[in-house]
């Protein structure tokens, strides 16, 4: 109901739902009883009915709507599964096949409401049917595939006909890859298959190759004073930036760099630890459900191909305002209200059910994320050490283990490098679906189990572009034969073409040695997990598919994976305010208290506990450091740690994660280096070592083929090398999406601001020494400790006070580094009661945070500052809030030295936030106002 | 010799390894089993002298949390169970664990019946939380049943996470509360120790009575919403870092492998 009246169905007085199960077979009344009273309901909550299809026509109340919905056929209906194989269980016979659905009574409103309400909030016609009164099913069918094979010609195109091929196909290839394409089948003197045709589309799309990173890109200053030359010309951006960051820095403690299915760092002895993110946001766009929950799928499995065990996972989103006008929603767009709690909902569905922790992550806001949601979905693992095994062997068999495959995520790795449009929904529905946690739980059982057993050479997982990227990867060494009528299909008539692209979650492919696949089988079969085997790796050096015997694919590894023509590209450097530092006097005039509040009530700033509360973050025993801290645990922790169950000793992980698309509007080289600054700064605030600390990078851009995008993506990558060179902190992963933009029906396109998500990963020798931000007790005092340089660009102050103020976005000090390291001695030393960073809204918000943690004042006293609202509310990277005993006052000076620290005020009985400069009251707001603002988003 | 503990894992189990951590710390031997290889070998049972149906999603909730894995319980597994729980050995059910011990009919009276038979209702159910969402959260609990092996002579409260969407514990009329009455083994408790009475999050699922576990009429069997095996070392308190520690989930575990080593 409240999401309906949020949506502005304001008439509507009731909405009853029933779920629908449809059962299809000779059923007698008694076999329905007993398949109603023990399997579908609970019989102390729920009463049930049933009818033969048709019904009766159904007598309604007066005012009232009958809506009923159902999952499209493809859909996978896990329930609908679990009905058949229960009903066989329950001995009852004659039940062929089943599918459910969900009955909706709406009352108060006409039928033309009804169907607006039944497509904007009851079923999403990307997965599902609807209609007024009662539905038809569809039920699953079994059957085997098509065959059908059809040939492409591409060899007497010309440049416009090649482009056309490509535009049909959606395939997102360029003129230089498809004449690459023809050249290769004018040599080889025929055409290709469809089969060919798609599995280069899609080794080479931007989600396999990061096309646009790797290109060859003329970057060019609009402004002469700029900080780079005036025309630059960057081989491979992350080559030049990224990677070169990690070489340079050469930390001995990195196992595996941007190589593997996931960055790998030393834990201690014995093991490993792995951390990926992955962005799921085309597929979280049309199917918020199933795209976010596919998206968590994706990023395990990614763990489970380096062959750990995953222990944690984060997730990061941003949406557009949840309190959107819905009449000024761009065609085909779903609100943004839908779209967070699907994604929230798929996020908490994977993690929850498949039993990991999801401890880190964070929520943004803006208008521009209205029709392009992001959606990070990050995963940690732990191995022992030096058993993930990554050659496979002439000979080895080919063997998928996991889910079947089905229509579903075809044409993903492509659809996600396309712009959106209306029709995008319909078009792509294929490309999007549900997952199913409890298989990919079963992967994990048998996956450790074997690698402990050592029964595979090497594994990798499907995610986009299915077996034809995980197979064609693994063998692109050596060479493979595949055998598609052996791959086990969910239901009827797939082309070869669409087995071997589909994406079809909850799958992994090993290479086993073919006298380990009955001991792998043994073990796929005690955790119900299917296991078949496709083919063989051979020494052949090319990629040989079959249908029933008959080649369907034939093509040269080197061209397949090598053919790419390097794309050559422009980018724009336009003109940035932050190439001269620029501070603006006579700000706006404003109640500080009141700004206070109404920053600590803005979505990005308040508290998430809705959302954070429904994931589990506490399976698996090992999370010491939780999302949400403090006394009544409602404040904000700075970082995760976790204490890995099964390791020795008292070392922890640390998780954090830094992104700020507002400094990314206005200047993406600061942006870059400032949210590299927040990760390191938000580990090492709850104790992380700064000396091992690993980021990983996640860009999500608009269009790069545009000059200016391309060129903010260049600076940001650039910001990237230098902040990980400043800190010392090697990337050890990274992904790209490109192309978040949505062509409207207006004719005008919505792109996001250039978004970079960075997330750490570091590490702690002691768990027991770890600092949250809640204040302790009552005398302490509190340092403001770090370069210390409020400003007002991209700034939260300037939204909630809607006035541009021409300032540039904080810079990164250069001793920042230092601070960092010395603020560790401290907490090693046991003299930091609590830390928090100072970000979104500044010292005002950081200083709230902590009363509220602590459930306990602050008063803050200073003769040292002249402009109150800039100290209270300007931004600065590199600084923190640091609470420390009187006692320990000496100590912890002799710890910071010389390097930029100020004592700010002490921590007080009194309930109330109090700020005094020059002797005057320029704040004074009591705790309990505080907690209202920010446990109440605007 | 230290008692052994048979830790099941079904389709869809995940706090097997925090249990297997808490029955280790408590010093019991336990083992994991899949359920497939219990079914191949039903005399596995016999050599155990502790039962747990840990924490997770069997079979994704579908139908009902723990209501397929009920189903396969007393599809395979009728004598077995029925002879586990009537030697008096203990059993303990935590999260899934204990919504398929009802689903089952194990919990509230040893009412496991095979799943070919009529349909059965006990009266009893977990069902969904009052607020209508999962959700993860520390709660403290007061151990009240003296009957109880696994709350018996517990003095202080329990403080430990629940993690669940299906935990609303209700019964079919009012009469029935009084029949199980004397089987309340836990309660949510505020940090003072009196009863929630009903408040959200102290109570955080909505049960009748602030019921967080019920044991069987005999006291050997527990099944219990919250996860004490996620509360067994300091560090995981949610205010250590504020120097609070204490009220752990061990002394359940430490309980139940206490009388698991008389049998």
């Amino acid at each position: 109901m409240s999401d309906a009246r949020a949506l502005g169905f304001n008439d509507l007085r009731r909405i009853t739902c029933k779920d629908l199960y449809f059962i299809e077979g000779q059923l007698s009344q008694e076999t329905c009883r007993q398949l109603a009273l023990k399997l579908l309901i609970d019989p102390v909550t729920q009463t049930c009915s049933w009818d033969e299809l048709p019904a009766l026509p159904f007598v309604l109340e007066p005012d009232t709507v009958m809506i009923e919905v159902s999952f499209l056929p493809g859909v996978t209906d896990p329930v609908a599964e679990q009905i058949i194989r229960a009903a066989h269980e329950l001995g009852l016979e004659g039940i062929h096949r089943a599918t459910t659905g969900t009955r909706y009574m709406v009352n108060g409103v006409d039928q033309a409401t009804a169907k607006k309400l039944a497509a904007r909030l009851l079923a999403n016609t990307v997965i599902q049917q609807w209609t007024i009164g009662e539905i038809t099913p569809s039920f699953p069918e079994e059957t085997e595939s098509s065959g059908v094979v059809e040939s492409i010609p591409v060899r007497n195109l010309n440049d416009a006909e090649l482009l056309a091929v490509s535009k049909n196909r959606r395939a997102a290839l360029d003129l230089a890859e498809m004449c690459a394409i023809q050249n290769y089948f004018i040599n080889e003197q025929r055409d290709p298959s469809d089969v060919e045709f798609e599995t280069i589309a899609q080794t080479w799309s931007e989600h396999c190759v990061h096309k646009t990173f790797r290109a060859k890109i003329d970057i060019q200053c609009s402004n002469p004073e700029s900080r780079i030359s005036n025309i630059e010309t960057v081989d491979d951006l992350i080559h030049t930036y990224l990677k070169s960051a990690t070489d340079e820095i050469n930390a001995p403690w990195v196992i595996s760099a941007f190589v593997d299915n996931a960055g790998i760092i030393d834990f201690d002895d014995e093991f490993e630890v792995s951390f990926k993110v992955e962005t799921h946001n085309h597929p979280s766009a049309v199917e918020p459900f199933g795209g976010a929950n596919t998206g968590v799928g994706g990023v395990i499995r990614d763990v489970l191909g380096v062959s750990a065990k995953p222990i944690a996972n984060t997730d990061v989103l941003c949406f557009g305002p949840q309190n959107l006008n819905p009449n000024s929603l761009p065609d085909g767009v779903l609100h943004p209200r839908r779209i967070q709690s699907g994604v929230v909902s798929g996020v908490q569905d994977y993690g929850n059910k498949i039993g990991i922790p999801t401890v880190n992550g964070a929520i943004a806001y803006d208008e521009a994320y209205t029709a392009n949601p992001l959606v990070f979905c990050g995963c940690v693992g732990i191995a022992p050490k030096g058993m993930h095994r990554k050659n496979p062997e002439v000979g080895d068999r080919v063997i998928v283990l996991g889910g079947r495959t089905g229509r579903d995520g075809l044409r993903g790795a492509t659809f996600s490098s396309m712009t959106m449009d209306a029709q995008t929904g319909e078009v792509s529905g294929a490309s999007v679906q549900i997952g199913d946690p409890i298989t990919e739980k079963g992967l994990i059982d048998v996956v450790t189990r074997a690698r402990d057993l050592s029964l595979y050479h090497a594994i990798t997982d499907c995610g986009a572009g299915g077996l034809s990227s995980a197979v064609g990867e693994m063998a692109s060494s050596i060479g493979v034969e595949v055998e598609l009528a052996n791959v086990r299909l969910k239901y009827p008539g797939l082309a070869p073409w669409e087995i071997w692209l589909s994406e079809a979650q909850e799958r992994m492919v090993l290479a086993v040695p073919s006298q380990n696949v009955p001991a792998l089988k043994n073990l796929s079969d005690t955790f119900d997990t299917e296991l078949t085997d496709i083919g063989e790796f051979t020494g052949s050096r090319r990629m040989v598919i079959k249908h029933n015997h008959k080649v369907v694919l034939d093509l040269n590894n080197e061209f397949l994976h090598e053919g790419i023509p390097q794309r050559q590209l422009k980018a724009v450097v336009s003109n940035q305010l932050s190439l001269v530092d620029t501070t603006v006097h006579g700000l706006p005039t404003i109640s500080i208290k009141e700004t206070l509040l109404k920053l600590l009530a803005h979505p990005n700033i308040a508290s998430k506990a809705e959302v954070i509360r429904i994931y589990d973050h506490e399976v698996q025993g090992g999370t010491v450091i939780k999302p949400l801290t403090g006394v009544e645990a409602d404040a904000p922790s700075d970082a995760a740690v976790l204490k890995p169950i099964g390791t020795k000793g008292t070392r922890g992980i640390v998780l954090s994660n830094g992104m700020n698309p507002e400094y990314g509007k206005q200047d993406a080289y600061r942006m870059a280096i400032a949210v590299v600054d927040e990760a390191i700064r938000n580990a090492v605030a709850v104790g992380a070592d700064p000396k091992r600390i690993a980021i990983l990078d996640n860009f999500c851009w608009g269009d790069s083929l545009r000059p200016e995008t391309l060129g903010s993506l260049a600076e940001a990558a650039r910001g990237c090398r230098d902040a990980a060179l400043l800190f010392h902190t090697p990337f050890i992963s990274g992904k790209d999406s490109l192309n978040n933009e949505y062509l409207g029906a207006d004719g005008q396109r919505h792109a996001i601001p250039p978004t970079l998500l960075i997330s750490a990963m570091g590490l702690i020798d002691d768990v027991n020494q770890a600092v949250t931000m809640d204040l302790k007790e009552a005398d302490n005092d509190i340092y403001l400790i770090g370069k210390f340089q409020p400003m007002f660009g991209g700034s939260h102050f300037s939204i909630i006070t809607s006035q541009a103020i021409n300032e540039s976005v904080p810079d990164v000090h250069e001793i920042t580094p230092k601070v960092y390291k010395a603020l560790h001695q401290a907490i090693l030393s046991n003299l930091i009661r609590s830390a928090h960073d100072l970000s979104e809204g500044g010292l005002a918000v950081a200083a709230s945070e902590m009363c509220i943690g602590g459930r306990l004042g602050m008063k803050i006293e200073s003769n040292m500052w002249n402009d109150a609202v800039r100290v209270l509310f300007g931004e600065s990277t590199g600084t923190l809030l640091v609470e420390v005993r009187k006692h320990d006052k000496e100590k912890f000076l002799s710890m910071v030295n010389d390097l930029p620290l100020e004592w700010i005020g002490t921590v007080t009985q009194a309930n109330k936030l109090d700020v005094f400069i020059h002797g005057f009251n320029v704040l004074n707001v009591s705790l309990s106002d505080l907690i209202a603002a920010w446990n109440t988003p605007l | 010799m230290k008692p052994r503990a048979l830790i099941l894992q079904a389709h869809g189990t995940n706090r097997d390894l925090d249990v297997l951590n808490a029955l280790t710390l408590a010093g019991a031997d336990p083992i994991g089993v899949p359920l497939n290889e219990l079914r191949n070998r039903k005399t596995l049972f016999r050599d155990f002298q502790l039962l747990v149906f840990p924490g997770g999603f069997s079979y994704a909730d579908a139908l009902g949390a723990g209501k397929l894995l009920a189903l396969d319980l007393t599809s395979y597994f009728v004598d077995e169970i029925s002879a586990f729980v009537e030697s008096r050995k203990p059993v303990i059910g935590i999260c899934n664990g204990f919504q398929t011990l009802v689903k089952a009919g194990i919990l509230p009276r040893n009412n496991v019946i095979a799943s070919g038979d009529h349909p059965r209702n006990d009266g009893v159910t977990l069902t969904f939380n009052e607020q209508g969402h999962f959700e993860c959260r520390w709660v403290m609990l007061k151990p009240v049943s003296q009957k109880c092996i696994w709350t018996k002579g517990l003095g202080e409260f329990i403080t430990c996470p629940i993690a669940h969407g299906e935990g609303n514990f209700q019964v079919d009329s009012e009469c029935r509360i009084s029949d199980i009455e004397e089987q309340i083994a836990l309660t949510y408790i505020w940090a003072d120790g009196s009863p929630a009475n009903g408040e959200y999050p102290i109570n955080p699922n909505g049960s009748i009575r602030d019921i967080a576990g019920i044991c069987n009429p005999q006291g050997n069997v527990l099944g219990l919403m919250p996860h004490p095996e996620n509360h067994i070392f300091d560090y995981q308190h949610p205010c250590h870092t504020r120097g609070e520690t204490g009220n752990s989930g061990l002394k359940i575990f430490e309980n139940g492998v206490k009388y698991a080593a008389q049998m």
